[in-house]
């Protein structure tokens, strides 16, 4: 592309322009999709055979593979890196995942403590309701 | 009385009077901030989500004595539907690689085969809809299965929007081959395409997975 037509006029910008996101190998796809199958089919196996007697136990490690495969797709899949557009993809991902974490964390203990506060209910008084 | 503030010589037209912009602009390629907008769209996108999941995980427990995750939920199909959506992020992959080398009939095929792997998810998904529709869980049963039908259509929704864009995709390139301009929409439904796998991760483990573990 037209990205060093333009590097004379040198306005900071040190990075690519136009299409030169950084682009994923025939490897680097490969890995990434071996990974993303062995850390889907973990937690499937785990929770359809009930592996763990504890479901608490089961939640925190089927979460932890979540995570984990949640960033072998932004680095393999979606070539997150620091260096991207000058950081500012980096930037933009931060900035959301703050707000993510305000937005989940946030309703859950509002909602948790509103729940804890309302008047207890039984199954047979939910079930009249309209 | 103060003098007037001396103005920098750079921030002066040629007739001595003051400028409000910079005479020279700037100039960037065509498209060079497309893939940070798009970026910038799919993470407020990642906010619609967020809402989505919270709301789920609001509401996620009051089934109003209707059924519950472990009476709907069929976990192999949830497998199957996962797999192809994996699958489908592949094969973009392959896409992407195959333009990287500028073979149209490859690009194409790897599109065809990434948008059928789509449609495929979308049958196994209407399937799943259909069958709990089917046995009383609509979404006005309860709020648990109200935030369900939300968060998980939603993203069904956003599957579709990137089926449609994928086949029109399809046609520009045919119609036009792998123009710059091409090359730039198919890295941005790359980006999409893939997004919407890490948004399906979130699914699978909180509502599929952690609803049977309830």
């Amino acid at each position: 592309m037209s990205a060093h037509d333009h590097a004379e006029h040198g306005h900071g910008h040190h990075d690519h322009h136009g299409g030169h996101a950084a682009h994923g190998t025939m490897g680097s796809y490969m890995i990434g999709f071996g990974l993303s199958v062995f850390l889907t089919a973990i937690p499937f196996w785990l929770v359809m055979t009930g592996f763990f007697a504890n479901p608490q136990t089961t939640a925190i490690i089927i979460m932890a593979f979540a995570v984990v495969q949640i960033v072998v797709h932004m680095i393999y899949f979606l070539h997150m890196n620091t260096r991207s557009e000058g950081g500012w993809s980096m930037m933009a991902l931060i900035f959301t995942l703050v707000l993510v974490v305000i937005t989940l964390s946030g309703s859950m203990w509002v909602m948790y403590h509103l729940n804890h506060n309302m008047m207890p209910m039984s199954v047979g008084d939910m079930s009249q309701m309209p | 009385m103060a003098s007037a503030p001396t103005i920098d010589p750079a921030f002066l037209d040629k007739d001595g009077n003051p400028l409000f912009h910079l005479e020279h602009e700037p100039h960037h390629p065509e498209g060079s901030s497309t893939m940070l907008g798009f970026w910038m769209y799919l993470m407020s996108d990642c906010l619609i989500f967020a809402c989505l999941f919270a709301t789920y995980a609001v509401l996620g427990g009051n089934y109003a004595a209707g059924p519950g995750p472990k009476d709907l939920f069929d976990l192999p199909l949830v497998a199957l539907n996962t797999a192809m959506l994996l699958f489908s992020s592949i094969t973009y992959g392959f896409a992407m690689l195959a333009m990287e080398k500028n073979k149209i009939a490859a690009t194409q095929g790897w599109l065809a085969i990434t948008g059928l792997f789509g449609l495929a998810f979308l049958a196994i998904e209407m399937y799943e809809f259909a069958h709990l529709i089917h046995e009383g869980a609509t979404p006005m049963r309860s709020g648990f299965l109200s935030a369900f039908f939300t968060l998980v259509g939603t993203h069904g929704l956003h599957v579709t929007f990137g089926i449609i864009w994928l086949v029109t995709l399809m046609i520009q390139v045919a119609k036009k081959g792998l123009i710059p301009a091409n090359q730039r929409r198919l890295m941005c439904l790359s980006m999409f395409w893939h997004f919407l796998d890490v948004i399906w991760i979130g699914v699978f483990t909180f509502v599929y997975l952690m609803g049977m573990l309830r």
